[in-house]
Protein backbone atom coordinates (compact mmCIF):
# COMPACT_ATOMS: atom_id res chain seq x y z
CA UNK A 1 0.00 0.00 0.00
CA UNK A 2 2.61 2.62 0.91
CA UNK A 3 4.49 1.60 -2.21
CA UNK A 4 1.42 2.33 -4.27
CA UNK A 5 0.89 5.77 -2.84
CA UNK A 6 4.55 6.45 -3.45
CA UNK A 7 4.14 5.50 -7.10
CA UNK A 8 1.07 7.67 -7.49
CA UNK A 9 2.88 10.46 -5.71
CA UNK A 10 5.81 10.07 -8.07
CA UNK A 11 3.58 10.24 -11.11
CA UNK A 12 1.87 13.34 -9.82
CA UNK A 13 5.26 14.89 -9.12
CA UNK A 14 6.39 14.10 -12.65
CA UNK A 15 3.36 15.81 -14.14
CA UNK A 16 3.80 18.75 -11.85
CA UNK A 17 7.38 19.25 -13.06
CA UNK A 18 6.20 19.09 -16.62
CA UNK A 19 3.22 21.36 -16.12
CA UNK A 20 4.71 24.85 -16.74
CA UNK A 21 6.38 23.81 -19.99
CA UNK A 22 3.32 21.83 -21.06
CA UNK A 23 1.00 24.80 -20.59
CA UNK A 24 3.16 27.05 -22.74
CA UNK A 25 3.67 24.41 -25.41
CA UNK A 26 -0.03 23.73 -25.56
CA UNK A 27 -0.85 27.43 -25.76
CA UNK A 28 1.68 28.38 -28.43
CA UNK A 29 2.23 25.22 -30.46
CA UNK A 30 -0.63 22.74 -30.20
CA UNK A 31 -3.57 25.05 -29.76
CA UNK A 32 -2.56 27.41 -32.60
CA UNK A 33 -1.91 24.48 -34.93
CA UNK A 34 -5.45 23.19 -34.36
CA UNK A 35 -6.95 26.68 -34.33
CA UNK A 36 -5.32 27.42 -37.67
CA UNK A 37 -7.09 24.43 -39.14
CA UNK A 38 -10.42 25.57 -37.70
CA UNK A 39 -9.87 29.16 -38.77
CA UNK A 40 -9.29 28.12 -42.35
CA UNK A 41 -12.92 26.97 -42.53
CA UNK A 42 -14.34 30.37 -41.63
CA UNK A 43 -14.45 33.81 -43.22
CA UNK A 44 -12.38 36.58 -41.69
CA UNK A 45 -14.60 38.28 -39.14
CA UNK A 46 -14.72 42.04 -38.84
CA UNK A 47 -15.86 44.22 -35.97
CA UNK A 48 -19.32 44.41 -37.51
CA UNK A 49 -19.63 41.02 -39.09
CA UNK A 50 -18.63 37.92 -37.09
CA UNK A 51 -16.76 35.12 -38.84
CA UNK A 52 -18.99 32.71 -40.71
CA UNK A 53 -18.48 29.04 -41.45
CA UNK A 54 -17.71 28.60 -45.14
CA UNK A 55 -16.45 25.05 -45.37
CA UNK A 56 -13.74 24.70 -47.97
CA UNK A 57 -14.30 28.06 -49.65
CA UNK A 58 -10.94 29.39 -48.56
CA UNK A 59 -9.23 26.38 -50.07
CA UNK A 60 -11.14 26.81 -53.32
CA UNK A 61 -10.03 30.42 -53.37
CA UNK A 62 -6.47 29.34 -52.71
CA UNK A 63 -6.39 26.90 -55.60
CA UNK A 64 -7.47 29.71 -57.90
CA UNK A 65 -5.03 32.18 -56.41
CA UNK A 66 -2.22 32.67 -58.90
CA UNK A 67 0.03 34.20 -56.30
CA UNK A 68 -0.26 31.07 -54.17
CA UNK A 69 0.98 28.87 -57.01
CA UNK A 70 3.69 31.34 -57.82
CA UNK A 71 4.86 31.36 -54.23
CA UNK A 72 4.83 27.58 -54.03
CA UNK A 73 6.86 27.35 -57.22
CA UNK A 74 9.32 29.93 -55.91
CA UNK A 75 9.67 27.97 -52.73
CA UNK A 76 10.44 24.81 -54.65
CA UNK A 77 13.16 26.60 -56.65
CA UNK A 78 14.48 28.20 -53.49
CA UNK A 79 14.80 24.76 -51.89
CA UNK A 80 16.33 23.18 -54.99
CA UNK A 81 18.72 26.08 -55.37
CA UNK A 82 19.94 26.31 -51.79
CA UNK A 83 19.92 22.79 -50.37
CA UNK A 84 22.29 20.75 -52.58
CA UNK A 85 24.86 23.51 -52.95
CA UNK A 86 24.93 24.49 -49.29
CA UNK A 87 25.22 20.85 -48.22
CA UNK A 88 28.02 20.16 -50.70
CA UNK A 89 29.83 23.31 -49.63
CA UNK A 90 29.35 22.46 -45.98
CA UNK A 91 30.91 19.05 -46.53
CA UNK A 92 33.83 20.51 -48.43
CA UNK A 93 34.41 23.14 -45.75
CA UNK A 94 34.33 20.53 -43.01
CA UNK A 95 36.80 18.29 -44.80
CA UNK A 96 39.17 21.21 -45.36
CA UNK A 97 38.94 22.54 -41.86
CA UNK A 98 39.38 19.06 -40.40
CA UNK A 99 42.77 18.46 -42.02
CA UNK A 100 46.08 20.24 -41.68
CA UNK A 101 45.71 23.61 -43.30
CA UNK A 102 47.58 26.89 -43.06
CA UNK A 103 45.57 29.46 -41.07
CA UNK A 104 43.05 26.81 -40.12
CA UNK A 105 41.54 28.75 -37.20
CA UNK A 106 41.00 31.76 -39.43
CA UNK A 107 39.43 29.68 -42.18
CA UNK A 108 37.07 27.96 -39.77
CA UNK A 109 36.08 31.28 -38.26
CA UNK A 110 35.35 32.77 -41.69
CA UNK A 111 33.15 29.88 -42.70
CA UNK A 112 31.19 30.00 -39.47
CA UNK A 113 30.82 33.76 -39.04
CA UNK A 114 27.69 34.21 -41.22
CA UNK A 115 25.89 31.82 -38.86
CA UNK A 116 26.16 34.08 -35.83
CA UNK A 117 25.09 37.21 -37.67
CA UNK A 118 21.40 38.15 -37.97
CA UNK A 119 19.94 37.58 -41.42
CA UNK A 120 18.49 41.08 -41.31
CA UNK A 121 21.91 42.61 -40.80
CA UNK A 122 23.68 40.63 -43.51
CA UNK A 123 20.83 41.25 -45.94
CA UNK A 124 21.54 44.97 -45.46
CA UNK A 125 25.11 44.39 -46.58
CA UNK A 126 24.14 42.18 -49.50
CA UNK A 127 21.55 44.68 -50.64
CA UNK A 128 24.40 47.00 -51.40
CA UNK A 129 26.19 44.32 -53.42
CA UNK A 130 23.14 43.86 -55.62
CA UNK A 131 22.26 47.54 -56.08
CA UNK A 132 22.43 48.51 -59.77
CA UNK A 133 25.27 50.78 -60.93
CA UNK A 134 26.67 51.86 -57.58
CA UNK A 135 26.47 48.35 -56.07
CA UNK A 136 29.63 46.33 -55.61
CA UNK A 137 28.79 43.62 -58.15
CA UNK A 138 28.05 46.15 -60.86
CA UNK A 139 31.18 48.11 -59.99
CA UNK A 140 33.30 45.02 -60.45
CA UNK A 141 31.40 44.05 -63.59
CA UNK A 142 31.99 47.54 -64.98
CA UNK A 143 35.70 46.95 -64.52
CA UNK A 144 35.39 44.08 -66.98
CA UNK A 145 33.32 46.20 -69.32
CA UNK A 146 30.04 44.51 -68.47
CA UNK A 147 27.03 46.82 -68.30
CA UNK A 148 24.95 47.40 -65.19
CA UNK A 149 22.21 45.03 -64.23
CA UNK A 150 19.25 45.41 -61.90
CA UNK A 151 19.79 42.13 -60.07
CA UNK A 152 16.94 42.43 -57.61
CA UNK A 153 14.58 44.24 -59.96
CA UNK A 154 14.59 41.55 -62.60
CA UNK A 155 12.19 38.61 -62.10
CA UNK A 156 14.71 36.29 -63.76
CA UNK A 157 17.58 36.98 -61.41
CA UNK A 158 15.95 37.98 -58.15
CA UNK A 159 15.42 34.49 -56.75
CA UNK A 160 18.99 33.58 -57.69
CA UNK A 161 20.22 36.53 -55.63
CA UNK A 162 18.22 35.34 -52.63
CA UNK A 163 19.55 31.83 -53.09
CA UNK A 164 23.20 32.96 -53.18
CA UNK A 165 22.78 34.93 -49.97
CA UNK A 166 21.05 31.99 -48.26
CA UNK A 167 23.79 29.56 -49.27
CA UNK A 168 26.38 31.92 -47.88
CA UNK A 169 24.45 32.21 -44.63
CA UNK A 170 23.76 28.50 -44.14
CA UNK A 171 26.78 26.57 -45.38
CA UNK A 172 28.94 27.36 -42.35
CA UNK A 173 26.20 26.28 -40.00
CA UNK A 174 25.86 22.90 -41.70
CA UNK A 175 29.65 22.58 -41.75
CA UNK A 176 29.58 22.34 -37.97
CA UNK A 177 27.58 19.12 -38.06
CA UNK A 178 29.93 17.58 -40.60
CA UNK A 179 32.91 18.69 -38.58
CA UNK A 180 31.47 17.00 -35.50
CA UNK A 181 30.87 13.82 -37.48
CA UNK A 182 34.35 13.85 -39.03
CA UNK A 183 35.98 14.24 -35.65
CA UNK A 184 34.14 11.23 -34.34
CA UNK A 185 35.48 8.99 -37.12
CA UNK A 186 38.39 6.79 -36.00
CA UNK A 187 41.69 8.23 -37.32
CA UNK A 188 42.96 4.69 -38.00
CA UNK A 189 40.66 4.57 -41.03
CA UNK A 190 42.54 7.30 -42.82
CA UNK A 191 45.93 5.88 -41.80
CA UNK A 192 45.00 2.49 -43.15
CA UNK A 193 43.83 4.06 -46.38
CA UNK A 194 47.06 5.98 -46.71
CA UNK A 195 49.10 2.81 -46.24
CA UNK A 196 47.08 1.27 -49.02
CA UNK A 197 48.06 4.25 -51.14
CA UNK A 198 44.54 5.62 -51.53
CA UNK A 199 44.39 9.32 -52.39
CA UNK A 200 42.55 11.86 -50.30
CA UNK A 201 39.52 12.17 -52.52
CA UNK A 202 39.35 8.50 -53.28
CA UNK A 203 39.27 7.88 -49.56
CA UNK A 204 36.63 10.54 -49.15
CA UNK A 205 34.39 9.10 -51.83
CA UNK A 206 34.67 5.52 -50.72
CA UNK A 207 34.87 5.81 -46.94
CA UNK A 208 34.12 9.22 -45.48
CA UNK A 209 31.15 10.15 -47.63
CA UNK A 210 29.15 6.97 -46.88
CA UNK A 211 29.99 7.25 -43.20
CA UNK A 212 28.68 10.82 -43.20
CA UNK A 213 25.32 9.68 -44.53
CA UNK A 214 23.43 9.99 -41.22
CA UNK A 215 24.77 13.53 -40.83
CA UNK A 216 23.76 14.34 -44.38
CA UNK A 217 20.23 13.18 -43.63
CA UNK A 218 20.09 15.28 -40.51
CA UNK A 219 21.42 18.33 -42.33
CA UNK A 220 19.12 17.69 -45.27
CA UNK A 221 16.05 17.70 -43.04
CA UNK A 222 17.19 20.91 -41.38
CA UNK A 223 17.87 22.47 -44.76
CA UNK A 224 14.43 21.57 -46.06
CA UNK A 225 12.76 23.02 -42.97
CA UNK A 226 14.88 26.16 -43.32
CA UNK A 227 13.84 26.61 -46.92
CA UNK A 228 10.29 27.07 -45.67
CA UNK A 229 11.16 29.02 -42.55
CA UNK A 230 13.93 31.39 -43.57
CA UNK A 231 12.34 34.45 -45.17
CA UNK A 232 13.89 37.33 -43.17
CA UNK A 233 16.09 38.42 -46.08
CA UNK A 234 13.03 39.13 -48.25
CA UNK A 235 11.99 41.93 -45.93
CA UNK A 236 15.20 43.79 -46.68
CA UNK A 237 16.04 42.77 -50.22
CA UNK A 238 12.84 42.50 -52.23
CA UNK A 239 9.62 42.49 -50.20
CA UNK A 240 8.71 39.51 -52.38
CA UNK A 241 8.93 41.47 -55.58
CA UNK A 242 9.17 42.27 -58.36
CA UNK A 243 5.70 41.01 -59.10
CA UNK A 244 5.98 38.21 -56.50
CA UNK A 245 8.99 36.75 -58.29
CA UNK A 246 10.81 36.25 -54.99
CA UNK A 247 7.91 35.75 -52.55
CA UNK A 248 8.07 32.56 -50.49
CA UNK A 249 5.21 30.80 -48.70
CA UNK A 250 5.88 32.08 -45.18
CA UNK A 251 6.44 35.58 -46.50
CA UNK A 252 3.14 35.43 -48.36
CA UNK A 253 1.42 34.28 -45.16
CA UNK A 254 2.86 37.29 -43.39
CA UNK A 255 1.66 39.63 -46.13
CA UNK A 256 -1.85 38.21 -46.24
CA UNK A 257 -2.21 38.31 -42.47
CA UNK A 258 -0.56 41.59 -41.61
CA UNK A 259 -0.68 43.73 -44.77
CA UNK A 260 -3.98 42.57 -46.28
CA UNK A 261 -5.48 41.64 -42.87
CA UNK A 262 -7.14 38.51 -44.20
CA UNK A 263 -6.71 36.20 -41.20
CA UNK A 264 -8.82 33.39 -42.60
CA UNK A 265 -6.90 33.14 -45.84
CA UNK A 266 -3.60 33.43 -43.98
CA UNK A 267 -4.73 30.48 -41.84
CA UNK A 268 -5.55 28.50 -44.96
CA UNK A 269 -2.06 29.14 -46.30
CA UNK A 270 -0.58 28.22 -42.92
CA UNK A 271 -2.36 24.87 -43.13
CA UNK A 272 -0.44 24.21 -46.35
CA UNK A 273 2.81 25.09 -44.59
CA UNK A 274 1.92 22.80 -41.66
CA UNK A 275 1.12 20.02 -44.11
CA UNK A 276 4.51 20.45 -45.75
CA UNK A 277 6.23 20.27 -42.36
CA UNK A 278 4.19 17.18 -41.45
CA UNK A 279 5.29 15.49 -44.67
CA UNK A 280 8.92 16.29 -43.85
CA UNK A 281 8.46 14.86 -40.36
CA UNK A 282 6.91 11.67 -41.67
CA UNK A 283 9.61 11.39 -44.31
CA UNK A 284 12.22 11.75 -41.62
CA UNK A 285 10.74 8.89 -39.60
CA UNK A 286 10.53 6.62 -42.62
CA UNK A 287 14.10 7.33 -43.69
CA UNK A 288 15.52 7.06 -40.19
CA UNK A 289 13.68 3.80 -39.72
CA UNK A 290 15.29 2.35 -42.81
CA UNK A 291 18.73 3.59 -41.90
CA UNK A 292 18.50 2.63 -38.28
CA UNK A 293 21.69 0.54 -38.47
CA UNK A 294 23.73 3.72 -38.81
CA UNK A 295 22.82 4.92 -35.36
CA UNK B 1 54.12 11.70 -49.55
CA UNK B 2 56.63 9.50 -51.39
CA UNK B 3 55.29 10.36 -54.82
CA UNK B 4 55.86 13.98 -53.71
CA UNK B 5 55.18 16.14 -56.74
CA UNK B 6 51.55 15.82 -57.91
CA UNK B 7 50.20 15.01 -54.45
CA UNK B 8 51.82 18.11 -52.99
CA UNK B 9 50.57 20.19 -55.88
CA UNK B 10 46.98 19.06 -55.37
CA UNK B 11 47.37 19.77 -51.68
CA UNK B 12 48.63 23.25 -52.44
CA UNK B 13 45.77 24.02 -54.78
CA UNK B 14 43.25 22.80 -52.23
CA UNK B 15 44.77 24.91 -49.50
CA UNK B 16 44.62 27.93 -51.73
CA UNK B 17 40.98 27.19 -52.57
CA UNK B 18 40.10 26.82 -48.90
CA UNK B 19 41.71 30.15 -48.14
CA UNK B 20 40.08 31.86 -51.08
CA UNK B 21 36.68 30.62 -50.00
CA UNK B 22 37.37 31.86 -46.47
CA UNK B 23 38.19 35.34 -47.74
CA UNK B 24 35.11 35.28 -49.97
CA UNK B 25 32.98 34.23 -47.01
CA UNK B 26 34.31 37.04 -44.90
CA UNK B 27 34.11 39.65 -47.65
CA UNK B 28 30.62 40.99 -46.91
CA UNK B 29 31.57 41.65 -43.31
CA UNK B 30 34.89 43.19 -44.29
CA UNK B 31 33.09 45.41 -46.72
CA UNK B 32 30.68 46.54 -44.00
CA UNK B 33 33.70 47.49 -41.88
CA UNK B 34 35.18 49.42 -44.78
CA UNK B 35 32.01 51.38 -45.43
CA UNK B 36 31.30 52.04 -41.77
CA UNK B 37 34.73 53.43 -40.90
CA UNK B 38 35.19 55.66 -43.94
CA UNK B 39 33.36 58.80 -45.09
CA UNK B 40 30.42 58.13 -47.43
CA UNK B 41 32.31 59.22 -50.54
CA UNK B 42 34.64 56.25 -50.06
CA UNK B 43 31.81 53.71 -49.75
CA UNK B 44 32.60 52.33 -53.19
CA UNK B 45 36.09 53.70 -53.68
CA UNK B 46 38.72 51.48 -52.19
CA UNK B 47 41.56 53.79 -51.48
CA UNK B 48 44.05 52.66 -48.86
CA UNK B 49 44.67 56.27 -47.93
CA UNK B 50 41.00 57.02 -47.29
CA UNK B 51 40.60 58.83 -43.98
CA UNK B 52 39.12 56.86 -41.10
CA UNK B 53 36.11 58.20 -39.27
CA UNK B 54 33.64 57.30 -36.56
CA UNK B 55 31.08 59.78 -37.79
CA UNK B 56 28.86 57.15 -39.42
CA UNK B 57 28.40 55.46 -36.06
CA UNK B 58 27.53 58.74 -34.43
CA UNK B 59 25.00 59.47 -37.11
CA UNK B 60 23.39 56.05 -36.92
CA UNK B 61 23.20 56.31 -33.17
CA UNK B 62 21.47 59.70 -33.45
CA UNK B 63 19.04 58.83 -36.23
CA UNK B 64 17.45 55.85 -34.52
CA UNK B 65 16.99 54.89 -30.86
CA UNK B 66 19.59 52.14 -30.96
CA UNK B 67 20.30 52.42 -27.25
CA UNK B 68 16.67 51.51 -26.57
CA UNK B 69 16.78 48.69 -29.14
CA UNK B 70 19.86 47.30 -27.42
CA UNK B 71 18.11 47.38 -24.09
CA UNK B 72 15.04 45.66 -25.58
CA UNK B 73 17.09 42.92 -27.19
CA UNK B 74 19.07 42.45 -24.01
CA UNK B 75 15.93 42.13 -21.90
CA UNK B 76 14.34 39.82 -24.45
CA UNK B 77 17.30 37.49 -24.72
CA UNK B 78 17.93 37.25 -20.98
CA UNK B 79 14.29 36.75 -20.05
CA UNK B 80 13.87 34.01 -22.64
CA UNK B 81 17.06 32.30 -21.53
CA UNK B 82 16.18 32.44 -17.84
CA UNK B 83 12.68 31.07 -18.44
CA UNK B 84 14.00 28.38 -20.78
CA UNK B 85 16.53 27.21 -18.21
CA UNK B 86 13.89 26.86 -15.50
CA UNK B 87 11.08 25.36 -17.60
CA UNK B 88 13.27 23.03 -19.63
CA UNK B 89 15.15 21.82 -16.56
CA UNK B 90 11.95 20.87 -14.75
CA UNK B 91 10.39 19.20 -17.78
CA UNK B 92 13.60 17.38 -18.70
CA UNK B 93 13.92 16.06 -15.16
CA UNK B 94 10.35 14.75 -15.34
CA UNK B 95 11.05 12.97 -18.63
CA UNK B 96 14.40 11.60 -17.55
CA UNK B 97 13.65 10.32 -14.07
CA UNK B 98 9.91 9.99 -13.43
CA UNK B 99 7.44 7.30 -14.41
CA UNK B 100 4.03 8.71 -15.10
CA UNK B 101 1.14 7.72 -17.32
CA UNK B 102 1.21 9.44 -20.70
CA UNK B 103 4.91 10.18 -20.52
CA UNK B 104 5.74 8.95 -24.00
CA UNK B 105 2.78 10.70 -25.56
CA UNK B 106 3.71 13.90 -23.75
CA UNK B 107 7.28 13.60 -24.98
CA UNK B 108 6.14 13.11 -28.57
CA UNK B 109 3.91 16.18 -28.22
CA UNK B 110 6.87 18.19 -26.96
CA UNK B 111 9.02 17.11 -29.89
CA UNK B 112 6.36 18.37 -32.28
CA UNK B 113 7.68 21.85 -31.61
CA UNK B 114 10.95 20.93 -33.33
CA UNK B 115 8.98 20.82 -36.57
CA UNK B 116 6.31 23.41 -35.95
CA UNK B 117 8.31 26.33 -34.66
CA UNK B 118 6.54 29.43 -33.36
CA UNK B 119 7.44 31.45 -36.48
CA UNK B 120 5.21 29.20 -38.55
CA UNK B 121 2.20 30.00 -36.37
CA UNK B 122 2.45 33.80 -36.41
CA UNK B 123 -1.17 34.32 -37.43
CA UNK B 124 -2.78 32.34 -34.64
CA UNK B 125 -0.22 33.31 -32.01
CA UNK B 126 -0.84 36.94 -32.79
CA UNK B 127 -4.53 36.43 -32.04
CA UNK B 128 -3.69 34.71 -28.77
CA UNK B 129 -1.37 37.52 -27.77
CA UNK B 130 -3.99 40.14 -28.48
CA UNK B 131 -6.50 38.22 -26.33
CA UNK B 132 -3.93 38.12 -23.56
CA UNK B 133 -3.19 41.82 -24.00
CA UNK B 134 0.46 41.03 -24.69
CA UNK B 135 0.81 42.63 -28.12
CA UNK B 136 3.75 45.01 -28.16
CA UNK B 137 5.34 43.71 -24.98
CA UNK B 138 8.69 42.05 -24.49
CA UNK B 139 6.95 39.19 -22.71
CA UNK B 140 4.77 38.76 -25.80
CA UNK B 141 7.84 38.32 -28.01
CA UNK B 142 9.42 35.82 -25.67
CA UNK B 143 6.53 33.74 -24.42
CA UNK B 144 6.12 31.33 -27.38
CA UNK B 145 9.81 30.38 -27.13
CA UNK B 146 10.11 29.84 -23.40
CA UNK B 147 9.07 26.20 -23.36
CA UNK B 148 11.62 24.98 -25.86
CA UNK B 149 11.38 21.42 -27.16
CA UNK B 150 15.02 21.61 -28.15
CA UNK B 151 16.08 22.57 -24.63
CA UNK B 152 13.92 19.90 -23.03
CA UNK B 153 15.32 17.29 -25.37
CA UNK B 154 18.96 18.28 -24.82
CA UNK B 155 18.66 18.36 -21.04
CA UNK B 156 16.72 15.11 -20.90
CA UNK B 157 19.50 13.37 -22.84
CA UNK B 158 22.05 14.79 -20.42
CA UNK B 159 20.09 13.98 -17.27
CA UNK B 160 19.69 10.40 -18.42
CA UNK B 161 23.45 9.94 -18.31
CA UNK B 162 23.60 10.88 -14.62
CA UNK B 163 24.10 7.67 -12.60
CA UNK B 164 20.94 6.72 -10.75
CA UNK B 165 23.03 5.89 -7.66
CA UNK B 166 23.97 9.53 -7.20
CA UNK B 167 20.29 10.40 -7.23
CA UNK B 168 19.46 7.64 -4.72
CA UNK B 169 22.31 8.59 -2.43
CA UNK B 170 21.13 12.17 -2.27
CA UNK B 171 17.58 10.98 -1.59
CA UNK B 172 18.78 8.79 1.27
CA UNK B 173 20.46 11.83 2.77
CA UNK B 174 17.05 13.40 2.89
CA UNK B 175 17.10 15.67 -0.14
CA UNK B 176 13.79 16.43 -1.82
CA UNK B 177 13.39 15.89 -5.56
CA UNK B 178 14.02 19.53 -6.29
CA UNK B 179 17.10 19.56 -4.09
CA UNK B 180 18.46 16.52 -5.92
CA UNK B 181 17.80 18.26 -9.20
CA UNK B 182 19.57 21.38 -8.04
CA UNK B 183 22.53 19.72 -6.30
CA UNK B 184 23.17 16.69 -8.50
CA UNK B 185 21.71 17.08 -11.97
CA UNK B 186 22.14 20.77 -12.73
CA UNK B 187 25.87 20.94 -11.85
CA UNK B 188 26.59 17.81 -13.87
CA UNK B 189 24.78 19.24 -16.89
CA UNK B 190 26.81 22.44 -17.00
CA UNK B 191 28.28 21.89 -20.47
CA UNK B 192 24.78 21.34 -21.82
CA UNK B 193 23.56 24.56 -20.26
CA UNK B 194 26.45 26.50 -21.78
CA UNK B 195 25.92 24.97 -25.21
CA UNK B 196 22.20 25.48 -25.14
CA UNK B 197 22.58 28.98 -23.74
CA UNK B 198 24.88 30.10 -26.55
CA UNK B 199 22.61 28.63 -29.21
CA UNK B 200 19.57 30.26 -27.62
CA UNK B 201 21.23 33.65 -27.28
CA UNK B 202 22.38 33.74 -30.88
CA UNK B 203 18.98 32.55 -32.07
CA UNK B 204 17.01 35.18 -30.24
CA UNK B 205 19.47 37.99 -30.79
CA UNK B 206 18.97 37.35 -34.51
CA UNK B 207 15.28 36.45 -34.56
CA UNK B 208 13.15 38.71 -36.71
CA UNK B 209 9.79 37.60 -38.06
CA UNK B 210 7.82 37.06 -34.86
CA UNK B 211 9.24 40.17 -33.15
CA UNK B 212 8.32 42.17 -36.27
CA UNK B 213 4.74 40.92 -36.10
CA UNK B 214 4.18 41.39 -32.40
CA UNK B 215 5.90 44.74 -31.75
CA UNK B 216 4.92 48.18 -32.97
CA UNK B 217 6.76 50.69 -30.83
CA UNK B 218 10.24 51.81 -29.95
CA UNK B 219 9.92 50.61 -26.38
CA UNK B 220 9.63 46.93 -27.36
CA UNK B 221 11.30 46.58 -30.76
CA UNK B 222 14.46 44.46 -30.70
CA UNK B 223 17.57 45.40 -32.68
CA UNK B 224 16.74 43.30 -35.72
CA UNK B 225 13.37 44.96 -36.22
CA UNK B 226 14.80 48.39 -35.51
CA UNK B 227 17.57 47.78 -38.01
CA UNK B 228 15.12 46.64 -40.69
CA UNK B 229 13.12 49.84 -40.31
CA UNK B 230 16.27 51.93 -40.23
CA UNK B 231 17.71 50.31 -43.36
CA UNK B 232 14.53 50.52 -45.42
CA UNK B 233 15.17 52.33 -48.71
CA UNK B 234 12.31 54.74 -47.91
CA UNK B 235 14.28 56.05 -44.96
CA UNK B 236 16.86 57.51 -47.34
CA UNK B 237 19.88 56.84 -45.13
CA UNK B 238 23.17 56.40 -46.94
CA UNK B 239 25.26 53.25 -47.14
CA UNK B 240 27.97 54.17 -44.75
CA UNK B 241 25.47 54.93 -42.02
CA UNK B 242 23.51 51.72 -42.65
CA UNK B 243 26.76 49.77 -42.51
CA UNK B 244 27.62 51.44 -39.23
CA UNK B 245 24.18 50.64 -37.81
CA UNK B 246 24.50 47.05 -39.01
CA UNK B 247 27.85 46.67 -37.29
CA UNK B 248 26.45 48.21 -34.13
CA UNK B 249 23.64 45.66 -34.10
CA UNK B 250 25.92 42.68 -34.58
CA UNK B 251 28.83 43.95 -32.50
CA UNK B 252 28.06 42.32 -29.13
CA UNK B 253 27.44 38.91 -30.66
CA UNK B 254 30.33 39.21 -33.09
CA UNK B 255 32.77 40.23 -30.35
CA UNK B 256 31.55 37.43 -28.11
CA UNK B 257 31.95 35.02 -30.99
CA UNK B 258 35.47 36.15 -31.80
CA UNK B 259 36.51 35.94 -28.13
CA UNK B 260 34.91 32.58 -27.41
CA UNK B 261 35.16 31.10 -30.88
CA UNK B 262 35.99 27.60 -29.71
CA UNK B 263 33.17 27.60 -27.21
CA UNK B 264 30.66 28.78 -29.83
CA UNK B 265 31.66 26.25 -32.44
CA UNK B 266 31.71 23.46 -29.89
CA UNK B 267 28.33 24.46 -28.50
CA UNK B 268 26.69 24.39 -31.91
CA UNK B 269 28.38 21.05 -32.56
CA UNK B 270 27.34 19.64 -29.23
CA UNK B 271 23.78 20.83 -29.60
CA UNK B 272 23.65 19.40 -33.10
CA UNK B 273 24.86 15.91 -32.30
CA UNK B 274 22.42 15.18 -29.52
Amino acid sequence: MPDRTRLVGNAAYGWLLLLPAAVLLAAFTHYPAVATLAQSLFTSGTALRPAEFTGLDNYRFMLEDEVFWRVLENNAWYAIGTIPISIALAMLMAVWVNRRLPLRAFVRMSYFTPTVLPMIAVANIWLFFYTPEIGLIDQIAAGFGIGSHNWLGNPDTVLGCIIVLTIWKEAGFFMIFYLAALQSLPPELEEAARLEGAGHWHFFRRVTFPLLMPTTLFVLINAVINSFKLVDQLFILTKGGPDNASALLLYYIYEVAFSFFDQAYASTLTVVLLAVLAIIAIGQFVILDKRIHYR
Amino acid sequence: MKSGGPQALVQGIENAAALLLAVLWLAPLLYAFWAAFHPPEYAIRFDLLAPLTLENFGEAWEQAPFARYFLNTFMLVTSILAAQFVLCTLAAYAFARFEFPGRNVAFALVLMQLMIMPEVLIVENYRTMSHLGLVDTILGIGLPYMASAFGIFLLRQTFKTVPKELDDAARVEGCSHLQVLWKVYVPLARPTYIAYGLVSISYHWNNFLWPLVITNSVTTRPLTVGLAIFGAPESGVDWSVISAATLLAVAPLLIAFLLFQRQFVQSFMYAGIK
